[in-house]
């Protein structure tokens, strides 16, 4: 396995940010020290999960939580940087909006996964938070399905249909589930 | 549960930090007690036991809290989520 550099963890971070008209944490100090986070996770469980969440190792679990998170579009959109302000908005980086803490837009349900086997289960589900910007209701197993994006076609096998799509940043609602039948006859 | 102590002259309130170890906030929360002289345990969540993360999930959501990191814990009783500079020194009278 190749060595993961704090560089490659810092160039990919760039190169994303530029991508989708994002910046990073204008603070040196601090943005190294996420970096580090990132290094670290992807050292320990080969995905960079997010350094400021619990993740669980599972990859499963934790997909919604690897770097850039379903999270970051929302969150920087909203409160003008993602959940640990490693992507900001332009005029945070420019120092023209102070940045405060951006709550936790994953739902309660899926962060509790990460603590192992789950005594509280039922308690934890009637608190689960659906968040504003989705219109889906989480169903207790949810299954992975194939979702495609109906302004560019993006289509995305997963539990949930992203809360934006990462080619054409359209909203949640855009996605559709596809519906496969297998036909045998004929 | 392993803590680690970091000791400081203030010593008023018993203050307990959860907090992850790759967490930027979190270092800033540490580092802002530190600085301030205040006494404190802290332990680093994502490296605990699945027993101890069950712990700490049951006490901070048996104090209302989110499951957000950092937390601290003043007295066992008042819980501040997030590096919040402001609720620290009104709680801890910095
Ligand atoms: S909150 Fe920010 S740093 Fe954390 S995973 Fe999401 S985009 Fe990455």
């Amino acid at each position: 396995m190749t060595e993961i550099t704090l560089e490659m963890v810092r160039q990919r971070a760039e190169a994303d940010a530029r991508t989708y008209g994002y910046y990073l944490n204008p603070d040196p100090k601090f943005l190294q020290s996420l970096l580090e986070g990132l290094k670290r996770n992807e050292e320990r469980y080969g995905y960079p999960s997010c350094p400021c969440r619990l993740a669980s190792g599972k990859f499963e679990v934790d997909r919604d939580i690897i770097c850039p998170c379903d999270y970051r579009d929302p969150d920087v959109t909203e409160f003008g940087a993602c959940y640990c302000a490693l992507y900001v908005r332009k005029d945070v980086q420019e120092g023209k909006t102070e940045l405060n803490p951006v709550p936790e837009r994953r739902p309660l349900e899926k962060q509790a996964k990460a603590y192992g086997a789950t005594t509280s289960e039922t308690k934890i589900k009637a608190e689960t938070v659906i968040p504003s910007t989705g219109t889906i209701t989480e169903t207790p197993k949810n299954k992975p399905k194939l979702w495609y994006c109906k302004q560019c076609g993006y289509v995305v096998f997963r539990d949930e249909p992203p809360y934006t799509c990462p080619i054409c940043k359209a909203k949640r609602e855009m996605f559709a589930e596809i519906e496969t039948r297998i036909d045998f006859t004929g | 549960m392993q803590f680690s102590k970091v000791s400081g002259q203030k010593r008023q309130h018993k203050v307990v930090l959860y907090a992850l170890s790759t967490c930027a906030w979190c270092r800033m929360t540490k580092q802002f007690l530190e600085d301030n002289d205040v006494e404190f345990e802290y332990v680093y969540v994502d490296l605990c036991e699945e027993e101890d993360k069950q712990k700490i999930r049951e006490h901070i959501q048996s104090k209302g809290g989110p499951l957000s990191y950092p937390t601290i814990f003043v007295d066992d009783n008042m819980l501040i989520t997030g590096f919040r500079k402001d609720k620290l020194r009104e709680a801890l009278g910095l």
